[in-house]
């Protein structure tokens, strides 16, 4: 990473930055907290930092953490319909195809709903709280924010929140909905879970994993 | 410029991938060709007391019409089969256009190719509405809900699109005039 540091290309190439959308090549101007680079040709946000936004994305970071745990154990939704009761948590819904090829359907919901999303938190975590605590960063963790970024499209707690209100709307007249706890904690992490990604300054965090102890 | 990896996150580095267009055809093939099983085949087997019930995703929102929830009807439609059949012509028109001359701006292509990034993962919501309602409605004989096989092909063409168009390099709308105009890009 640093060892052309001293060569003077790489000196040049530092102060040019390079948008990824459609590759124009901007002489950079490191913008202030709350202020944001945009890219002149295509308005691609290339650098929007803000203040402490490390700090906030581990705070939310670990709600979502918790609220990922939690809503997957507890159950999520209930349902009666004339004395015949059924309680299903969200694993059971992500569970739900069984039998022959459906079992790869059930995996792939499974991983989409609980597992995607736990693993970018739990990267999200592992790559930022070295950053923010002025350590050097851990191992392995620019691999493990590029995992984290690539996951991010797989992610689909909010759609699977959507879902929930269209199934709750087709169940209604059949029998009787109630809510368990995970629902509500289910809500929670969707409203956090997009927060989470509009706070991340994704060229912050690849400058701070390059140089660890400036600023 | 030499070195073939990323110095900073160690991926490939590659300045055009020849076989990006490929990719995005041959994915959007298999995506098309899974769409059609996926409205051919039942989404949902409905049994209650006295019958079972089978419906495909198109007739299972008009009958939800016909119960009066429009709205809900509304978001079936639009997430199953407005959203899936935009996204094909929309990939494919951006893969025609990087090839061949178009009177449409790139800033209209752009926005239409950020569209389709973010609005394919929300063909994922019938999936997930006949998970939640197979797992719920398991009453033994009053009622039971389980997923008919157009479920598997569905989650497989929206997976599909996605990666199609995962596959297609937003720079390519870009080159086009990058190559007509001075390439001087400063500021």
């Amino acid at each position: 990473m640093k060892d052309f540091a001293a060569s003077d290309p790489t000196d040049l190439l530092d102060d040019l930055i390079v948008c990824p959308q459609c590759d124009a090549a901007f002489r950079m101007k490191k913008p202030e907290n709350g202020e944001r680079a945009v890219c002149q040709r295509c308005h691609k946000v290339l650098i929007a930092p803000r203040r402490n936004a490390g700090l906030h994305i581990i705070a939310v970071a670990f709600a979502v953490l918790f609220l990922i745990v939690g809503a997957a154990v507890f159950p999520f939704l209930t349902i009666d319909a004339a004395g015949n009761k059924n309680a299903v948590s969200i694993l059971d819904a992500a569970l739900a195809f069984s039998g022959g090829p459906m079992i790869v359907l059930s995996l792939a919901t499974a991983a989409l709903i609980v597992f995607v999303p736990l693993a970018r938190v739990l990267l999200t975590l592992y790559v930022l709280i070295p950053v923010v605590l002025d350590r050097p960063a851990a191992r392995h963790a620019i691999r493990a924010f590029r995992v984290s970024e690539a996951l991010r499209p797989w992610s689909m707690a909010e759609i699977f929140a959507i879902g929930c209100a269209v199934a709750l709307v087709k169940v209604a007249d059949l029998a009787t909905v109630g809510f368990g706890p995970a629902f509500w904690m289910f809500g929670i992490l969707v409203v956090l879970v997009i927060a989470q990604d509009n706070f991340m300054c994704k060229w912050s965090v690849w400058y701070r994993l390059e140089h660890p102890k400036n600023s | 410029m030499g070195t073939p990896v990323c110095g900073r996150c160690g991926h490939k580095l590659q300045s055009r991938d020849p076989l990006s267009l490929q990719r995005v055809w041959a994915l959007w093939i298999v995506g098309a060709l899974c769409y059609i099983p996926a409205n051919t085949y039942p989404m949902l087997r409905t049994q209650t007391l006295f019958q079972v019930d089978e419906s495909t995703i198109i007739s299972g929102a008009v009958e939800m019409a016909h119960h009066g929830s429009f709205g809900i009807a509304a978001i079936i439609l639009i997430a199953s089969v407005v959203i899936p059949l935009s996204k094909f012509w929309a990939i494919a028109y951006l893969a025609v256009s990087v090839k061949s001359p178009t009177r449409v701006s790139n800033h209209r292509r752009q926005m239409l190719y950020e569209v389709v990034e973010y609005i394919g993962r929300w063909s994922m919501i019938d999936i997930f509405v006949v998970a939640i309602l197979s797992a719920l409605v398991q009453l033994k004989t009053l009622a039971s809900i389980n997923p008919g096989p157009a479920s598997i092909f569905f989650a497989l063409s929206v997976i599909f699109t996605m990666l199609s168009a995962q596959a297609f390099d937003s720079r390519m709308i870009w080159d086009v005039q990058a190559e007509n105009e001075d390439p001087k890009h400063d500021e």
